[in-house]
């Protein structure tokens, strides 16, 4: 049986973590490296970087990463943040990510999706999308929920998907660190709507909320950062809590 | 030395730094002499069927991967051109295995994507690995099954998660990302 996937996020600048980090047996919390051979090592079954530097100087610092991360994990890993075309993101494949994920650059050029799918596959192309309900209407938002786009969030998800998108990250930022659990609501309604595998993140605070997020909903990945990061949550905790909960879980 | 073949559907990067924390020397070439003569041959993949077939075509790589008799493993896409037709934009691949590959049914989301163990997982690559271990897949075709389906994986349909015909090896997962599971995996061809 296929297993819901359990996936921690890390922020990246400059090629180091950026959330304060609380992780016992960590020398080095600042090093993604050092944290993402952690959570493979408790299981994580999948990992997610997203890099929020500026400069595009500092690109050639997360290519670096990217090569270092792939060295010493044998788990797959995401890379998103910044990719604004096809060479920004052949060049973190082929520097070992498994899958690229865009959010803004694709809102801004949805072409963008379909020219990353011709070059590397569908399941290589994650399309973030961060939600938010505005005026009664969930609806598209970038730059951290500043900009409000022109879209509502289930057509933005079928569009994407029929660019070519194999895969969903849905990020509510209503739920994003309140910690009240993840967002059934808008997980389902694009769940119903699109048929590649949805990842739901914002909002995870405590262990029920990933079996609600998991027999609520179709989602097949829960995304989560603090409660990772900062030992609030223990991945194999969490494992053992859903199987006990009927959540098929590796 | 292990030879892991470049092609333009790749993803060999993944595989010769798995075979490095095996301590496996490895290279990745497109090299036909290199690839000839390796001990074992890697064939990774991930990417789309026709347009992989199209540059093995052009470029010879597919009559050097067929006259090859060391140890040969397929990985994801590398398992898919092995076998004998794509459905994946209509395409005629290899024909090392017998069995065709189809798209998933839409009952589910596709890609099958994450962490799923075996219905069956016998032979040489499977020693010491239970059905109850779960391996990485991203892939929205897949294998049927046939007298060649050493491994079977479940995923709304019963497939080949992998095949093995004489020298012949493949795997619709990627060992390369299957943490310690996928490095007995590949330890157990490396030791072939």
């Amino acid at each position: 049986m296929l297993k819901k996937r359990i996936i921690p996020c890390l922020d990246i600048k400059d090629g180091r973590t950026v959330k304060g980090i609380n992780f016992e047996g960590i020398r080095d919390a600042g090093d993604p490296v050092e944290l993402a051979r952690k959570y493979s090592e408790t299981g994580a079954d999948e990992l997610v970087f997203l890099d929020i530097t500026a400069t595009v100087e500092k690109r050639k610092t997360l290519i670096e990463l990217v090569e270092r991360i792939s060295e010493e994990i044998q788990i797959p890993f995401t890379v998103g943040g910044g990719i604004k075309s096809v060479e920004d993101a052949v060049a973190l494949v082929r520097a070992g990510a498994d899958k690229i994920s865009v959010n803004s650059s694709a809102v801004n050029r949805p072409e963008l999706i379909r020219e990353l799918a011709k070059e590397l596959g569908s399941q290589c192309v994650v399309l973030a999308i961060d939600t938010k309900v505005v005026k009664n209407e969930d609806r598209v938002v970038i730059r951290g929920g500043r900009n409000v786009t022109k879209w509502r969030t289930v057509d933005w998800a079928k569009e994407g998907v029929a660019l070519g998108a194999g895969e969903i990250l849905l990020t509510s930022m209503g739920r994003d660190g309140t910690k009240d659990g993840f967002d059934i609501g808008i997980t389902n309604k694009v769940a119903n709507e699109v048929n590649v595998p949805i990842i739901a993140s914002g909002g995870a605070g405590s262990m029920p909320h990933f079996t609600n997020v998991f027999s609520m909903t179709k989602a097949t990945g829960a995304l989560a950062a603090s409660v990772f990061h900062f030992g609030e949550i223990a991945i194999p905790d969490l494992k053992d809590f859903l199987k006990t909960q009927n959540i098929a879980v590796r | 030395m292990i030879a892991i073949i470049e092609y333009n559907a790749g993803n060999s990067r993944s595989v010769y730094n798995a075979l490095n924390r095996l301590n496996c020397e490895a290279v990745i070439t497109s090299d036909k002499e290199i690839i000839s003569t390796a001990d074992k041959v890697i064939f990774p993949g991930v990417g789309e069927a026709s347009s992989a077939m199209k540059f093995l075509r052009e470029t010879g790589l597919n009559q050097t991967i067929l006259n090859l008799k060391q140890p040969v493993l397929g990985v994801c896409l590398g398992l898919q051109l092995m076998c004998s037709y794509s459905e994946e934009n209509d395409t005629e691949c290899l024909g090392i295995f017998e069995n065709r590959v189809l798209a998933f049914p839409s009952d589910e989301p596709v890609p099958h994507m994450g962490w799923n163990n075996f219905t069956k997982a016998d032979g040489a690559l499977f020693e010491g690995i239970e059905i109850s271990d779960d391996v990485y897949y991203v892939h929205s075709y897949y294998a049927e099954l046939s007298k060649e389906s050493n491994a079977i994986t479940q995923y709304m349909v019963g497939y080949s998660a992998a095949l093995q015909k004489d020298n012949f090896y493949a795997t619709q997962f990627h060992p390369e990302k299957s943490g310690d599971v996928g490095s007995k995996i590949l330890q157990n061809f490396i030791e072939l």
